[in-house]
């Protein structure tokens, strides 16, 4: 078993008095893909955003390569981001710099470089997205495959040992979601990374992922290798993997019973 | 009845609240932003950027509008001066007025409109689309980055433009009364040249128009970074930033022109 690069223990969040996070505990071992799957809304990129230090978990600790996150102050916190990297939803490309710009950002503002080294260096990684013919655009021109790759290149431009992808296969087609998912291992093992991918998308991530965590109410629901995943017994991660209606996780939305809704039980009542 | 003034009265009481709960939330955003505000020369580089989009790109309405505004100064004050025989002071009229109190003010008010607002959404939207959050993770401060190069070319380009529309409005002043009704042209410009006082009249303008900026881009980038991610949040804090920046204006205004006023006598 290789050494832990994440290591989140017994986490908890809450929103004001919403408990969102009641409890997590993984490691993500170095140099692994891992992913971190759950319905909508069940706290999955809140968890990404606590690994990355931009919330605090109100109970628990989260530590990379054996330092607290939350202990850092922002100093500290600068420090270590700039040894990791976060992959948006959208990108989160900066519209105002063309692409060869938004990708040359991080090395313009952490490093002295000289010009052409830098430009060697934005055309390495576009290349390695496929994207180098596309250097001069802006981020309005365009597709949003095409913007999740920039920004991967992005990411990737000052060789982090960390990657985080919030939901990276998102309203995406077919064929550029297989890119992207293709990119995302091949990245990770060309680096040297590490990578956690917080993500929906079930099939595609038992393709390219080593290890899957299932949340689902704040805990962990689940978890195992891709293999394991698919033999699984375990009834919320055959929901899941399956994609059935009910199971586990209702169809409903919580709600008092149907009849009182519509009036009947009212009537019950009185009579 | 009784509970109905309760409840408006708690209302009253807690907008109140909030008020000042985000006057002291404003004050310490801008002592962020000053703390924020690097001195590199690639910061530099930004800040001119910037100046280019909000200074630059407001010259077309502050000039028009300096010009119209200088004339209807004109005219308006050849028709009270008329009746004391007294037409040779209109230019005296129009560029202390402009110098002391319209070129500030009302160029204030255009910027906030014109620049305060394209700011607030500019920076609104940057928060919508993960933007501000990305150069976070990428351990690049927002508020150094995007932030304080805005606050400084608003705080640069607004004595300028305060000038160029009194400046403009003088010469509206010029065409309405020298070149159209025919008031001596010696008389307009000397009379001015004497009745005007650099160091009261058109130093406290600048220090006027100086003060306006600071306020107008410390709302407009505040109301920005502070809006909610949504098309109606970023929508609403454009308005709040005109809106804001206006009563802002005329208040400091106030305030201003009180310390400012020297005894004659």
């Amino acid at each position: 078993m290789p050494e832990t690069l994440v290591d989140v223990d017994s986490v908890t969040f809450s929103y004001g008095r919403r408990p969102v996070l009641k409890g997590i505990t993984m490691r993500v071992p170095r140099g692994k893909v891992v992913a971190i799957m759950g319905g909508s809304g069940c706290g999955k990129t809140t968890l990404l955003r606590l690994i990355s230090g931009q919330l605090r978990p109100t109970g628990g600790a989260v530590k990379i390569a054996g330092e607290s996150v939350h202990g850092l102050d922002r100093e500290g916190l600068y420090r270590m981001r700039r040894r990791m990297s976060m992959l948006f939803q959208y990108g989160a490309l900066f519209t105002d710099l063309t692409v060869f710009e938004n990708v040359a950002f991080p090395l313009r503002e952490h490093t002295g470089l000289p010009e052409g080294m830098i430009r060697d260096l934005v055309l390495m990684k576009l290349e390695a997205v496929g994207m180098r013919g596309a250097r001069r655009l802006l981020p309005a021109e365009l597709s949003g495959g095409m913007a999740r790759r920039v920004a991967l290149a992005r990411a990737v431009v000052l060789d982090p040992m960390l990657v985080l992808y919030d939901e990276p296969f998102a309203g995406l087609d077919p064929i550029a979601l297989a890119v992207i998912g293709q990119l995302v291992r091949r990245l990770n093992d060309a680096l040297g990374a590490t990578s956690i991918v917080v993500s929906h998308d079930v099939n595609e991530c038992l393709e390219i992922v080593d290890y899957l965590y299932f949340v689902s109410e704040g805990r962990i629901a689940g978890e195992g290798t891709p293999e394991e995943v698919r033999a699984s017994t375990d009834p919320f991660v055959r929901q899941f993997v399956h994609g059935e209606t009910d199971g586990p996780v209702p169809f409903h939305y919580s709600a008092r019973p149907y009849a009182a809704d519509v009036g009947l039980a009212v009537r019950g009542a009185n009579g | 009845m009784v509970e109905r003034v309760r409840r408006s009265l708690l209302r009253l009481g807690r907008n109140f609240i909030d008020g000042i709960w985000r006057m002291g939330v404003m004050a310490r955003f801008f002592g962020l932003v000053v703390a924020a505000s690097g001195t590199s020369a690639h910061r530099f580089r930004l800040v001119m950027r910037e100046v280019y989009f909000t200074g630059v790109l407001s010259l077309i309405i502050i000039i028009v509008s300096g010009l119209f505004v200088g004339m209807v100064l004109g005219l308006q004050g050849y028709q009270t001066l008329q009746r004391y025989g007294a037409t040779e002071s209109i230019g005296v009229l129009v560029s202390l007025s402009l110098v002391r109190e319209l070129g500030p003010v009302v160029a204030a008010l255009l910027f906030a409109s014109r620049a305060g607002s394209a700011i607030t959404a500019e920076i609104g939207l940057m928060k919508t689309t993960e933007q501000l959050t990305a150069m976070d993770m990428m351990a690049v401060s927002p508020m150094a980055r995007v932030i304080a190069p805005r606050f400084w070319a608003g705080v640069i380009s607004m004595p300028i433009l305060a000038l160029l529309f009194s400046s403009m409005g003088i010469f509206g002043g010029y065409i309405i009364g020298v070149v159209v009704i025919g008031v001596d042209n010696g008389a307009f410009w000397s009379q001015m040249q004497a009745a005007v006082d650099f160091r009261y009249d058109v130093l406290n303008g600048l220090v006027k128009a100086f003060v306006f900026g600071i306020a107008v881009s410390v709302i407009a980038t505040f109301e920005g970074f502070d809006a909610p991610p949504t098309a109606e949040g970023v929508s609403r804090a454009t308005t709040r930033t005109v809106v804001t920046s206006a009563l802002v204006i005329l208040i400091l205004d106030l305030v201003l022109t009180a310390f400012m006023l020297r005894d004659d006598g």
